[in-house]
């Protein structure tokens, strides 16, 4: 049986000025999967899951999610996809004017019409499912350490429950214990909720831990996709050379 | 060679042209998206109270003390202008109309704008680089109704009522150099206040008011928004902030004048 796919990326294109950044992305990702895109930094990564959240409108190209375009839609659609996202940011971009516990409850209290004293119930529950305690419910996040600000930002994508998480370099700035711990995390939270994952990273550990499907991304095309086994496997040189971290290969760096 | 001339003259004003027409088309669309996003629902009211509390009593002591000395000292100058010649009701007169006019809108406009409008981009400005207005986004809530929407409407109500206890100041600040420094009567001086208190004056200096504060929080939340490039870039967007608003709020005082006096 064909499996369902989840979001459909055809033909992707979208520069800023004179830069091509996605040079015609394809890209299919499975309901219930989890991708990993992986490629060097300035590849268009962030470019491509801030495309598919809405964040930036494509020059041209089609994001279907379930079946449902959605590049120039109305806001309102896009709305509704929000509603069945959550997304993991770089930095864990916590609002530092709120505490922990209102970062964690911010979509169930000012959209899903939770009272505080119920959003905060489930905020602290959530907290501890990412291995934090209920002390630091109350602090704000400029108190928390990287590790714990990933950790919050997690409790904060998943709150709601949602079908599709993204996580944008969920190990970069981490430590390598605190790195797999977060690994972990994911891993054990997409299982829980039965959500399909896109991760962006260039942590190839990291990759090889979460991903059930690698994609190369180069040059704003998707160059490569397989399995992790495949990964291991394969001949491509572009591949081989990001994998082994080499400055010699294909991929030219400027110096 | 003229034509020559005329192509390298022209291509020299045409970029710096094609960007400014850029930045003001931009500003114009943020402008017209802030204000329809001010009156479609949901609205934040705890985030309104908020800046309400932040525009306006955290801004009462500057402004209180701005409009004290521009009220003494406009008593002080008109007293050795005018000195001798029917000075009492002419000086509360002038303190009046200067103060309610002009001085304490402006003065306390420009005062809120170093304050609030460089808070507002600086804010702003940093939740845009890191990400936090992309999250937003991501939980379904729309930052102009979450950010720019609430300080627009606390910026365009609190600085008239601001004004108003900066006019009270001001008078009060003429009426104590009149009194205890020049030897006025202070019953007479009280008496050629209010005679020469007029409406329009005091209406006119809360417009100016409500434009100047909508002025303040438009331009601390578009150089904020726009804001790109880290520190450096909030650091930019916050001096925008401060000299755009000042500038417009020095033009758009002459409008309003001109507007009300105009005959």
């Amino acid at each position: 049986m064909e499996k369902e796919i989840k979001i459909r990326i055809r033909d992707l294109h979208k520069s800023f000025g004179k830069k091509n950044v996605l040079n015609g992305v394809n890209l299919d990702l499975y309901k219930g999967e989890s991708l990993v895109v992986i490629g060097g930094s300035g590849t268009g990564k962030s470019v491509l899951i801030k495309c598919i959240q809405g964040l930036l409108t494509p020059d041209s190209g089609s994001i279907e999610i379930d079946d449902i375009e959605i590049v120039n839609e109305n806001p309102d659609v896009i709305d509704r996809m929000h509603s069945k996202m959550g997304m993991l940011f770089q930095g864990g971009a916590l609002f530092d004017s709120l505490t922990v516990w209102e970062n964690v409850a911010f979509d169930l209290i000012q959209n899903r019409g939770f009272n505080r004293k119920e959003a905060k119930i489930v905020a602290v529950k959530v907290l501890r499912q990412v291995g934090l305690t209920e002390d630091i419910a109350d602090l704000y996040p400029s108190e928390l350490s990287g590790g714990m600000q990933k950790r919050v930002g997690l409790a904060r994508a998943v709150i709601t429950r949602p079908e599709i998480i993204f996580f944008d370099e969920p190990t970069t700035g981490l430590d390598p214990i605190m790195a797999d711990v977060i690994n972990d995390l994911i891993i054990e939270s997409a299982k829980d909720l039965g959500a399909t994952t896109l991760t962006i990273t260039h942590d190839m550990a990291s990759a090889r831990k979460i991903a059930d499907k690698i994609a190369m991304l180069y040059q704003g095309k998707i160059i490569w996709y397989g399995t992790v086994k495949e990964l291991d496997k394969t001949t491509n040189p572009y591949v081989r050379q990001f994998i082994n971290g080499s400055s010699k290969g294909p991929i030219k760096v400027e110096k | 060679m003229i034509i020559r001339l005329g192509e390298v003259f022209l291509r020299t004003l045409g970029k710096p042209l094609v960007k400014f027409l850029y930045s003001l088309g931009d500003l114009t669309a943020f402008v017209v998206k802030a204000i329809y996003h001010c009156f479609v629902p949901p609205f934040y009211f705890k985030l309104f109270f908020k800046q309400v509390l932040d525009i306006g009593f955290y801004s009462l002591p500057v402004v209180g003390l701005t409009t004290l000395f521009a009220g003494m000292v406009i008593a002080l100058q008109t007293y050795s202008g005018f000195s001798g010649f029917k000075a009492e009701s002419v000086i509360a007169s002038v303190v009046l109309i200067s103060v309610t006019r002009e001085l304490a809108p402006v003065l306390s406009a420009l005062m809120v704008s170093g304050r609030i409008g460089a808070a507002m981009a600086a804010e702003i400005g940093t939740m845009r680089v890191t990400e936090q207005i992309d999250a937003l986004v991501t939980l379904s809530t729309n930052p102009f109704k979450y950010l720019v929407a609430p300080r627009l409407w606390a910026g365009l109500l609190v600085l008239p009522l601001l004004v108003l206890v900066g006019d009270i100041i001001g008078i009060f600040g003429g009426y104590v150099v009149g009194v205890y420094k020049l030897g006025f009567n202070p019953a007479n001086y009280i008496t050629a206040t209010f005679q020469d208190l007029q409406y329009i004056g005091i209406i006119s200096g809360l417009v100016k008011a409500a434009v100047f504060g909508f002025i303040i929080s438009m331009m601390g939340c578009y150089h904020g928004y726009k804001s790109k490039g880290g520190a450096q870039g909030v650091g930019n967007a916050t001096t925008n902030a401060v000299v755009s608003s000042s500038i417009l709020i020095l033009i758009f005082n002459y409008l309003i004048t001109e507007m009300f006096f105009s005959r």
